[in-house]
């Protein structure tokens, strides 16, 4: 039997959807042996987000602990909060976010135990797979009995919980006083007309088949049509119709997007190792033989100069 | 260029080595064994000693008895006994035993990884004392005042690709000696350049060369037959270009394989990587290696002129060993006990006498250059095709090298034919399954990094000249015998133009060889930069 | 003000990392080791704190067996003045490094705990985090920029959403992302100098010893490989395929 925690990631107003996916990953370890899910939303002012918490499919009750000191997400007020309010949990997780990666190492410190991070299967109720080495290598971890088990989720693996839940939201008050050693400044967005090539969940990437700086504007095109970040390949940068910063593979991003787009790229090897956690890779290339195709999940021969357009005005 | 014009800062050493090779390191230890008060440097481009190193490798154990006594009982990480040798004729199925050559007895030798020979070998000269630099190019000459080579200048770091110093520039330093050693390995930069400014070939033939490619792999378990050494000769190669391959078995279930193709060659439109790849395709090679998995791979230039094309190996204030000099045996097909004892007998030189002078009259008098002797005719034998140079090599190892003519070296670049005089022949090369699919994803296997945002260290002299007289005459052959696809021609906006993809780049020299016109000069990247090889 | 900077030595990120054929760990025969590169980031910004005039001292540590001397004189060939060896065995968990960084930044005084995010070996990402709880001080993690203003310092931090600032007083633990800077080249007579720096030894027992249950690790295994997808004749199906799986 198991008793999961789960802290909830969102903006005051939304659950962030990897915390759905972290319940999909505490489901997971539930199946092994039975138990409940609870989640803990911290924040000031968040009765719609437990809300949403609570609406998840396997989700128990949904612990809403609300203080002015919780408004902003510091890992020094949420930590010990996640910390104090895991007492009785057999397992506490957090999506592999910024925030949960932020949050709970601190909590699991203060609980005395080490953290599993990156939790992207589950094999018992203490047995899990996580990677190491960017990806290169998945190990198999087990944690021994007596120890809470501290974890983040690895978003990509987990597929969110649906909705149509109904656990009970209950308010838990703050066990924690506010640290006065911190101290939230402001957030600013990422800014720029495009999304983060590192961070966006849609990305278009052109190659060398381009042909000049000029064309590069039909992947810019797309790419706002699609709200997605821009990426190139190798070759493409260093025909100089792009800049550096925008070029995906070994020697430059390495990155996940749920949606890449490669046009003319021919896909080498170093191109390949940037985008081999992104979640669907489409591939649009004159060459039938390029090695793009044995990696994409939906592949079409042809030429982008046609392609493209086409695209753009099917989407609309 | 808008570098900073500041003097540089000045470390002052009684030797500076160029290159952490088996030549350098031997030098160094035996100078600190010879006199432990010497200040000796060694600088090593690669990113760590044994990162550039790449080689068979089978080497006779006799110099490093005398280097490192007592080493067998801690020998280096992979040091495996030859057990056997066979010698294989292979056509594109089928293959036939041939008598092992005497040059090829390999019985007393063992099958090491040179680059991990070279890390533990640069472990006991550092415990002796020796400073050893590596991720530091040795990118310039110092000279004195009186004209002598005095020092090297390191490169300067953090430099972008249009020459302007970026927030992390480091100005590179001056290391003066009263001694410079290079043994930088075949077609050093510097030893190029010292050989021309002191004319230390007026009196040679012109060196030569061969590309050697390399694959580590791990096979599936129990197919390695852990001392078993082989070689071929024959597919896919055409009789009149001279090479073959070597198979050679190591311990825990692995085994290097590598080609090796004389860069004297003709048909312009020669591949030698693709040579390789259809190399272990051959039934022989693939049931080896099929199913197993590639680890590392990588290519490298080698000396094959042998004794007539050696340069004068001193010059003021420096002298050449290893295959910077060229003392590679090609029969033997062995450079790493000629590259110790050139080393060691160098230390012995400075350490006796604190000068260059007088080396070159000590090597040649050495057993190093009686070896090289011995063996003068066989490579050039091979230029008149497979068969006739077997038949050369047969008569020069009956007589011990003893009679009285010295075959001719004729240079590399001047024996590619151009594509309308040449006479393409047929060869039977299939399609492939095994991997690097092609010279990019073999790049991958080399690790081989450079920052993009530096400049272009393959020089061309002359663009012109690759655009239109080059595609005209020989299709721009740099684009086939690279071994790493640094160079493309592109068409684009910008019109047909060459495209050099610098940080693919394995260091090899084999441009700076073969190019017809000599229009593509290699120098050194930034320090650190270049392929990290694993176990070559 | 002392910095403490955490090097840990980790695989270079060049080499490409295998999975040993028996599954009981990956391949590091004859692999290149280097310092992990967020800690050689976070190395940079103390050195460049302290050459404004910020810091006194930068006082470089890592954990492990006499190997990891190499990477301690690295970080003093950067420009480090000294260095600490806690001397263990290689594998510790996250929760007892942070236990000796929490003990040594006492022990010093320090007024920073500089680390990397994350090492690229076991990618864990929380040893800053864990110091600064057991430690009652803040945490700054992820940091892309840095300044120190007296008592306390303003970082901002790469997270999921942007960019966000925050205020900390010191002493605090600070953890580098990898745009915080562009950590500088060894200079050659800098590393003749780093021979001559101090380097203590420190048994780990001296520092707390190891902490907390260590989960086990067992079977490694490389990734699957991608598979080949469907290929679609033209743009109309490539685009309905896509809509199908909910992806534009």
């Amino acid at each position: 039997m198991s008793k999961i925690l789960i802290l909830a990631e969102h903006d005051g107003d939304t659950l962030n959807p990897g915390t759905a996916k972290a319940v999909s990953c505490a489901q997971a370890i539930t199946a092994h042996g039975g138990g409940d899910v609870d989640i803990l939303v911290l924040g000031d002012g968040i009765d719609g987000v437990a809300a949403q918490a609570s609406a998840l499919q396997g989700v128990n009750a949904v612990l809403a602990t609300n203080a002015p000191h919780l408004a902003a997400p510091l890992a020094a007020n949420h930590g010990p909060e996640l910390a104090a309010a895991a007492d009785g949990y057999s397992h506490v997780l957090a999506p592999s976010s910024t925030y949960g990666k932020d949050v709970l190492p601190h909590a699991a410190a203060l609980m005395g135990v080490n953290a599993l991070s990156d939790i992207m299967a589950v094999d018992g109720e203490r047995a899990f797979k996580r990677p190491v080495y960017a990806g290169n290598a998945i190990v198999d971890v087990s944690v021994p009995e007596g120890a809470v088990i501290a974890g983040t989720t690895r978003s990509a693996s987990w597929s969110a919980a649906g909705e149509g839940g109904s656990g009970a939201v209950q308010d838990r008050a703050a066990a924690c006083e506010a640290a006065a050693h911190t101290r939230y400044v402001g957030l600013e967005g990422a800014g720029g007309d495009r999304p983060d090539l590192q961070t966006a969940p849609v990305v278009v990437s052109g190659g060398r088949a381009l042909g000049s700086a000029e064309n590069f504007d039909l992947i810019y095109g797309l790419a706002d049509k699609l709200g997605a970040a821009v990426g190139a390949s190798r070759a493409a940068v260093d025909a100089g119709y792009v800049p550096n910063d925008m070029q995906v593979g070994q020697t430059g991003k390495i990155i996940s997007p749920e949606l890449y787009l490669a046009f003319g790229i021919s896909g080498a090897i170093q191109h390949l190792t940037g985008i081999k956690d992104a979640g669907t890779i489409v591939a649009v290339n004159k060459d039938a033989d390029a090695p793009i195709f044995e990696v994409a999940d939906i592949g079409l021969v042809g030429d982008l100069f046609t392609v493209i357009p086409e695209f753009e005005q099917q989407l609309s | 260029m808008s570098l900073p014009d500041a003097e540089r800062e000045i470390m002052e050493y009684d030797v500076v080595v160029v290159g952490a090779g088996p030549a350098g390191l031997a030098c160094a230890l035996r100078l600190k064994q010879l006199d432990a008060d010497l200040m000796v440097a060694v600088i090593e481009k690669a990113s760590e000693v044994g990162a550039h190193i790449l080689s068979g490798a089978v080497i006779e154990p006799g110099p490093l008895d005398e280097l490192v006594p007592g080493w067998r009982d801690a020998p280096p990480p992979i040091c495996v006994p030859v057990e056997k040798d066979e010698f294989w004729y292979l056509g594109k199925a089928s293959r036939r035993k041939l008598p092992t050559p005497p040059q090829q007895n390999n019985h007393g030798n063992f099958i090491v990884s040179l680059g991990a020979t070279c890390q533990w070998l640069a472990d006991k000269a550092e415990a002796a004392g020796v400073d050893i630099f590596p991720g530091f190019a040795a990118s310039d000459i110092h000279f004195t005042d009186e004209g002598a080579v005095g020092g090297v200048i390191i490169g300067d770091m953090g430099v972008d690709l249009a020459g302007e110093p970026k927030d992390s520039y480091v100005q590179g330093i001056e290391i003066h000696a009263r001694t410079t050693v290079l043994g930088e390995g075949c077609r050093g930069h510097l030893s190029k350049q010292l050989i021309r400014r002191f004319e230390l070939d007026a009196d040679s033939d012109p060196q030569t060369y061969a590309i050697g490619m390399k694959e580590l792999w791990k096979v599936a378990p129990g197919k390695s037959t852990p001392g078993l050494v082989q070689h071929t000769l024959g597919w896919p190669l055409d009789s009149d270009i001279y090479g073959g391959s070597f198979i050679y078995h190591l311990d825990e279930d692995r085994i290097a394989l590598g080609y090796v193709c004389g860069l004297d060659y003709a048909d312009p439109d020669f591949v030698p990587f693709e040579a390789f790849q259809q190399f272990k395709h051959h039934p022989m090679v693939r049931e080896l290696i099929e199913g197993g998995e590639i680890i590392s791979s990588g290519a490298r230039a080698l000396v094959e002129g042998g004794f007539q094309s050696l340069p004068k190996v001193e010059m003021p204030g420096a002298v050449l060993i290893g295959d910077a000099a060229g003392l590679l045996n090609v029969p033997k097909i062995k450079g790493t006990h000629q590259a110790l004892r050139s080393g060691m007998l160098a230390a012995g030189h400075i350490a006796e006498k604190g000068a260059a002078e007088g080396f070159d009259a000590r090597l040649r008098a050495s057993p190093v250059m009686a070896e090289l002797k011995k063996v003068r005719n066989i490579r050039p034998g091979f230029n008149k095709g497979l068969w006739r140079g077997l038949l050369t090599a047969a008569i020069e190892t009956l007589t011990g090298g003893a009679l009285p003519r010295t075959l001719r070296n004729h240079a590399d670049h001047e024996e590619l034919e151009k594509r309308a005089e040449f006479n393409p022949p047929e060869r039977e090369w299939g399609p492939r399954e095994l991997p690097p699919r092609d010279r990019l994803a073999s790049v991958y296997f080399a690790a081989t990094e450079h920052d993009e945002d530096q400049p272009v260290h393959l020089k061309i002299l002359e663009p012109d000249v690759c655009t239109e007289r080059c595609t005209e005459e020989y299709g721009n052959p740099c684009t086939r015998f690279c071994p790493a696809a640094v160079y493309e021609m592109v068409e684009d906006e910008g019109g047909r133009r060459l495209q050099i993809n610098a940080a693919n780049c394995v260091h090899c020299k084999t441009c700076d060889i073969k190019d017809p016109y000599q229009i593509i000069n290699w120098v050194t990247p930034e320090g650190g930069a270049g392929p990290n090889y694993q176990n070559l | 003000m002392k910095i403490l900077v955490g090097i840990k030595r980790a695989v270079d990120y060049n080499v490409r990392v295998r999975v040993k054929s028996d599954g009981s760990g990956v391949e590091t025969d004859g692999v290149k080791m280097s310092v992990n590169p967020f800690d050689e980031i976070a190395l940079e910004e103390a050195l460049r704190l302290k050459e404004a005039g910020k810091a006194d001292e930068v006082i470089v540590v890592s954990i492990g067996p006499g190997d990891v001397q190499q990477q301690l004189r690295t970080g003093l060939a950067m420009g480090a003045d000294r260095a600490i060896q806690v001397e263990a065995g290689d594998t510790l968990q996250p929760l007892t490094v942070a236990q000796v960084f929490k003990a040594l930044a006492e022990r010093e005084g320090a007024g920073i705990v500089f680390l990397g995010k994350q090492a690229i070996d076991d990618d864990s990402n929380q040893v800053g985090q864990m110091t600064a709880a057991l430690w009652g001080r803040p945490q700054a993690t992820f940091a892309s920029k840095v300044s120190l203003n007296g008592e306390t310092a303003t970082v901002t931090r790469e997270v999921d959403a942007g960019l966000e600032t925050i205020e900390i007083d010191l002493p605090a633990v600070i953890t580098s992302d990898l745009r915080l800077n562009e950590p500088r080249f060894v200079k050659l007579p800098d590393i003749m100098k780093a021979k001559r720096k101090p380097l203590d030894v420190i048994a780990l027992d001296e520092l707390g010893g190891v902490v907390g249950v260590a989960p086990e690790a067992g079977h490694h295994a490389p990734p699957e490989p991608r598979g080949r997808g469907i290929m679609v004749d033209d743009t109309a199906a490539l685009v309905a395929e896509l809509k199908n799986r909910g992806l534009v």
